[in-house]
């Protein structure tokens, strides 16, 4: 449940910071979410990554499919990355890693050391 | 908290984010945080293909409200009140259509590719500036802001394009922005200037070759130098038909005594690196209704500039309650360039005159601040360029200006190989001039004087107008401000030190060449000599004679004419230097001298159609067969200097080798001890093209097509990854010296048809799309339409077609309240 709400709150965060803030709007996004979702670092950094994985991979292939694969056939070649598909899948790669790196930062911030975990 | 792990992993996070956030070197400028981001970088121009291009826009600097109808393709039509607005809007359209190329083609006029581009381009920076291309731009603004009207019309096409730039959230830039991760910059009527002036230099630099005539006078006898280089060759078909006569020349320039002797003497090797495309050509033609199926007269026209995408053309419609205009415009500049009105129609072909001349400059000292010029030291102006470079400081450059132009060449600018001349360029591009005030006014041309009356601001680059009108009258001017020189004035460089060999005058506007409603029914212009050795004045230039020959060859035997006849004469692929030059080829050629392949390539040339198309092998084997004939008949004369001469233009060699088998000994390798001749030459250049062709084959390109492989280069094409951006590989034929004139990666770029019967009917194509940006479909969706040969038809449409089903989109514009 928690997870689940840490992955809906930074893609939510995320997508409404894309629109006013400039593309690192990412970082902050997971980075509070796991502060106020608290999680194992690892877990947390799975949300983050998922998060903006999903979000980032959805939005570009929503783009693409409506573009008709015109441009991301022009852009992979240009980023030698094969396909559409394969761009959509390392833009959200990008955004994942950050996301998770991030919300890994924002769970390390309010851990409990792990001797006293339950 | 975990204090070392949390310290960690922001480090880590931290670190990802601020490389993400900066470019990665530059090669790749673009940083990939935000280039990946579907909310901000590449993903936000791929445009959904079924975009809605309607809008309602409130914009400042609009006097009332105006109307755009975007058709199916995407081109628009535009209604406005008046001219203000309706400028205003094309700016508009411009900036939202191909913002790019407009903001890179003026930087690059301007000198400041290497603020962008790095260090690579601090060369052509300082080409630019040394031409004084700004300098030429500055003379220009003065002259297009001194008329009211005029300052009115370029000032309101600026406040449009600066619209759309300030209405842009950096989410929206275009893509190449992103790519280069620079910014747009505000449009400027100095920009317009500068765009026209980047015309000038395409074409009309480097139509001169004073450099390499220089050189050419250590190495030829005045004789050797006439055959090499003549002035009238022998098979030109003029633009004024022969046998026209010239009127009296209103100014006769009088030789200097000096004139044979006081040339410098001995080699420059100066280069520019900002070399021009030399082979920049064009086809435009006319003929009356005599000649027509419907009695009216038809124009066509062809010009031929290096393709690119975006492309260089932005096809629109402008009407105003007192014109309406259709054609293609040129993002950057407002007016329609090339088109047709409810009256008339025109099109242009370049001149190829030499209007560039050079003289050597004779510094006090190294400051540069006086030269000697009759009798005294001059004050020299100097300008200090400053030149951003990305990723390191600036550079700076000092102009010496003296009343010739500016000192382009000097001890800080030239190769290792060169002397030490300081060279100032007279080039009439620097004279003020409002040239776009012609297109203003053909825009609205009704007739004949109105046409002629609007050709008299054009002043560089000088063209040919084609002209066409409905009440029948068909013409073609060459117009442009030429020096009067007196005989090989300005072919060489010149001594500045006095003003003996200054221009003299100019020629009277009157006396350019032109011709109206000639007997025999047609006009025509490819880049050609204007007019035969009658022409009262001595007009050096770049010509190139081939395709006016096969235009003339078609057009006289025509008659009957239709459109779609039209159509197929532009995209006709006759090799008409092969028919003159195979019968020479073939009787020279020893065929037991053979070798390989080269019997197999030689039937095919034998059987060959002579027709230059995209699955021709006989071209392919020709073409590589004449390159390599021609080297072996010059090079060892043309590399006796370094740099080495320019080769003869093709017909050169071919009649010359038609007069005499020896070519006036020029076939002799000089290098050798034997004396070659013509047939071990013409034999030895089949082996060696046979050799190659055989390589060719092997990979499956003797086909002409595959062999020159057609491309269309996006317009950042010194960076080779930017080729996905462009289109290879087009099936397309054609060469320069063909009337379909595609080469590798240069030709027609916009053919348009127009009709004047009682409707105006036209036709137009060329090889892109209406929007600049890759990620749209109308990017490059009429190259396959133009490949085809095949053409769209263009709609003059009127204000009440509003509901016709052709109109896509509606773009409504009104002022800000």
């Amino acid at each position: 449940m928690k997870f689940l709400i840490a992955f809906l709150l930074t893609a939510a965060l995320a997508f409404t910071g894309g629109l006013y803030f400039d593309w690192w709007i990412i970082a902050p996004a997971a980075f509070i979410t796991a502060i106020l979702v608290r999680q194992r670092p690892g877990i947390a950094f799975l949300a983050g990554f998922l998060a903006v994985f999903l979000l980032w991979a959805g939005l570009s292939y929503w783009i693409d499919v409506q573009n008709q694969h015109i441009l991301a056939t022009r852009i992979a070649k240009l980023m030698g990355v094969g396909s559409p598909f394969m761009l959509v899948i390392v833009t959200g790669i990008v955004g994942g890693l950050v996301g998770g790196l991030a919300a890994l930062s924002g769970s390390f911030m309010v851990a409990i050391k792990p001797s006293s975990r339950s | 908290m975990r204090l070392i792990p949390f310290v960690i992993s922001t480090v880590v996070t931290t670190a990802v984010v601020v490389a993400l956030s900066r470019p990665l070197g530059n090669a790749a400028p673009m940083p990939l945080g935000s280039f990946f981001s579907p909310q901000h970088g590449f993903w936000q121009n791929a445009e959904p293909a079924d975009q809605d291009f309607s809008e309602q826009l409130k914009l400042k600097g609009l006097k009332g409200k105006s109307s755009v109808y975007l058709d199916d393709r995407l081109v628009p039509h535009v209604f406005a009140d008046n001219d203000e607005d309706v400028y205003f809007i094309q700016g508009y359209l411009h900036a939202r259509f191909r913002l790019f190329q407009m903001d890179l083609q003026t930087r690059a006029a301007e000198g400041r590719v290497s603020e962008f581009a790095g260090a690579g381009a601090i060369d052509y920076d300082r080409a630019q500036r040394r031409l004084g291309m700004k300098y030429a731009a500055e003379n220009a603004l003065q002259e297009m802001e001194k008329d009211p009207a005029s300052l009115a019309v370029f000032s309101a096409y600026t406040r449009g394009v600066n619209a759309y730039i300030h209405s842009l959230r950096s989410s929206q830039l275009p893509l190449e922005y992103k790519l280069l991760n620079i910014q747009p910059e505000e449009w400027t009527n100095l920009r317009t200037a500068l765009l026209l002036k980047m015309m000038a230099k395409m074409l009309a630099s480097q139509t001169e070759k004073d450099f390499a005539y220089t050189n050419a006078r250590s190495v030829f006898t005045p004789e050797q130098f006439a055959a090499l280089y003549p002035q009238v060759p022998d098979s030109l078909l003029p633009i004024v038909p022969k046998g026209t006569p010239f009127e009296k020349p209103g100014i006769v320039p009088v030789r200097p005594a000096a004139a044979d002797s006081a040339y410098p003497a001995g080699a420059v090797a100066h280069h520019d690196p900002a070399a021009a495309d030399p082979t920049n050509g064009s086809n435009n033609w006319v003929v009356d209704g005599t000649k027509t199926q419907s009695g009216a007269p038809i124009l066509a026209n062809d010009p031929h500039l290096e393709l690119s995408l975006p492309s260089i053309w932005y096809e629109m419609q402008l009407s105003t309650p007192t014109s309406n205009v259709y054609g293609a415009s040129l993002p950057g500049s407002p007016f329609v360039i090339i088109g047709f009105n409810d009256s008339i129609s025109w099109g242009v072909t370049n001149s190829q005159r030499d209007v560039k001349d050079y003289y050597e400059i004779k510094f006090k000292d190294a400051s540069r601040k006086q030269y000697w010029y009759n009798g005294e030291w001059k004050d020299a102006s100097l300008r200090v360029e400053k030149i951003g470079v990305r990723g390191q400081s600036d550079v700076y450059d000092t102009v010496a200006y003296t009343h010739y132009g500016p000192v382009m060449y000097d001890d800080s600018f030239n190769d290792s190989l060169s002397g030490k001349r300081n060279l100032a360029v007279r080039w009439v591009a620097h004279d003020p001039s409002n040239d776009g005030w012609t297109f203003y006014l053909l825009n609205r041309a009704r007739n004949y004087d109105d046409y002629t009356n609007a050709l008299k601001y054009m002043v560089c680059p000088g063209q040919n107008f084609v002209f066409a009108s409905k009440s029948g009258d068909i013409a073609l001017w060459q117009q442009g401000k030429f020096p009067a020189r007196w005989k090989d004035q300005g072919m060489y460089i010149m001594p500045g030190q006095d003003s003996t060999f200054n221009w003299q005058g100019f020629i009277p506007q009157e006396e350019n060449p032109h011709a109206k409603n000639p007997a025999r029914g047609f006009l025509e212009s490819a880049n050609q000599r204007p007019a035969d050795s009658t022409y009262p004045y001595f007009i050096p230039g770049s010509y190139i004679t081939p395709r006016g020959v096969a235009i003339e060859k078609y057009l006289s035997s025509m008659s009957g004419i239709t459109p779609q006849d039209m159509m197929k004469l532009q995209n006709n692929y006759l090799n008409v230097m092969a028919e003159d030059m195979r019968p020479i080829l073939l009787k020279y050629v020893q065929r037991d001298q053979l070798k390989g392949s080269a019997s197999k390539y030689l039937e095919l040339v034998e059987n060959w159609d002579l027709f230059a198309g995209p699955d021709s092998k006989g071209q392919t084997i020709y073409q590589t067969w004449f390159d390599s004939l021609n080297r072996a008949i010059w090079w060892d004369d043309l590399s006796q200097v370094k740099p080495e001469l320019p080769f003869p233009d093709e017909e050169t060699t071919m009649e010359l080798l038609k007069r005499d088998s020896t070519s006036m000994a020029f076939i002799d390798d000089r290098r050798t001890p034997d004396t070659e001749t013509l047939a071990e030459l013409v034999t030895g250049a089949l082996n060696r093209a046979a050799a190659n062709l055989a390589e060719k084959e092997k990979e499956g390109k003797l086909e002409w097509a595959a062999f020159k492989n057609p491309t269309i280069y996006h317009l950042l094409k010194q960076s080779k990854k930017m080729i996905v951006l462009g289109r290879q590989g087009l099936h397309v034929g054609g060469y320069g010296n063909i009337i379909n004139a595609i080469t590798h990666s240069h030709g027609p770029s916009w053919r348009m048809i127009v009709q004047m019967g009682p409707l105006t009917e036209a036709w137009g194509v060329y090889p892109g799309g209406q929007s600049g940006n890759p990620g749209s479909r109308f990017y490059d969706n009429f190259i396959d339409t133009w490949a085809t040969g095949q053409y769209f038809s263009l709609w003059l449409m009127k204000k009440s077609d509003a509901l016709d089903k052709r109109v896509k989109w509606t773009m409504q514009f009104e002022p800000e309240a």
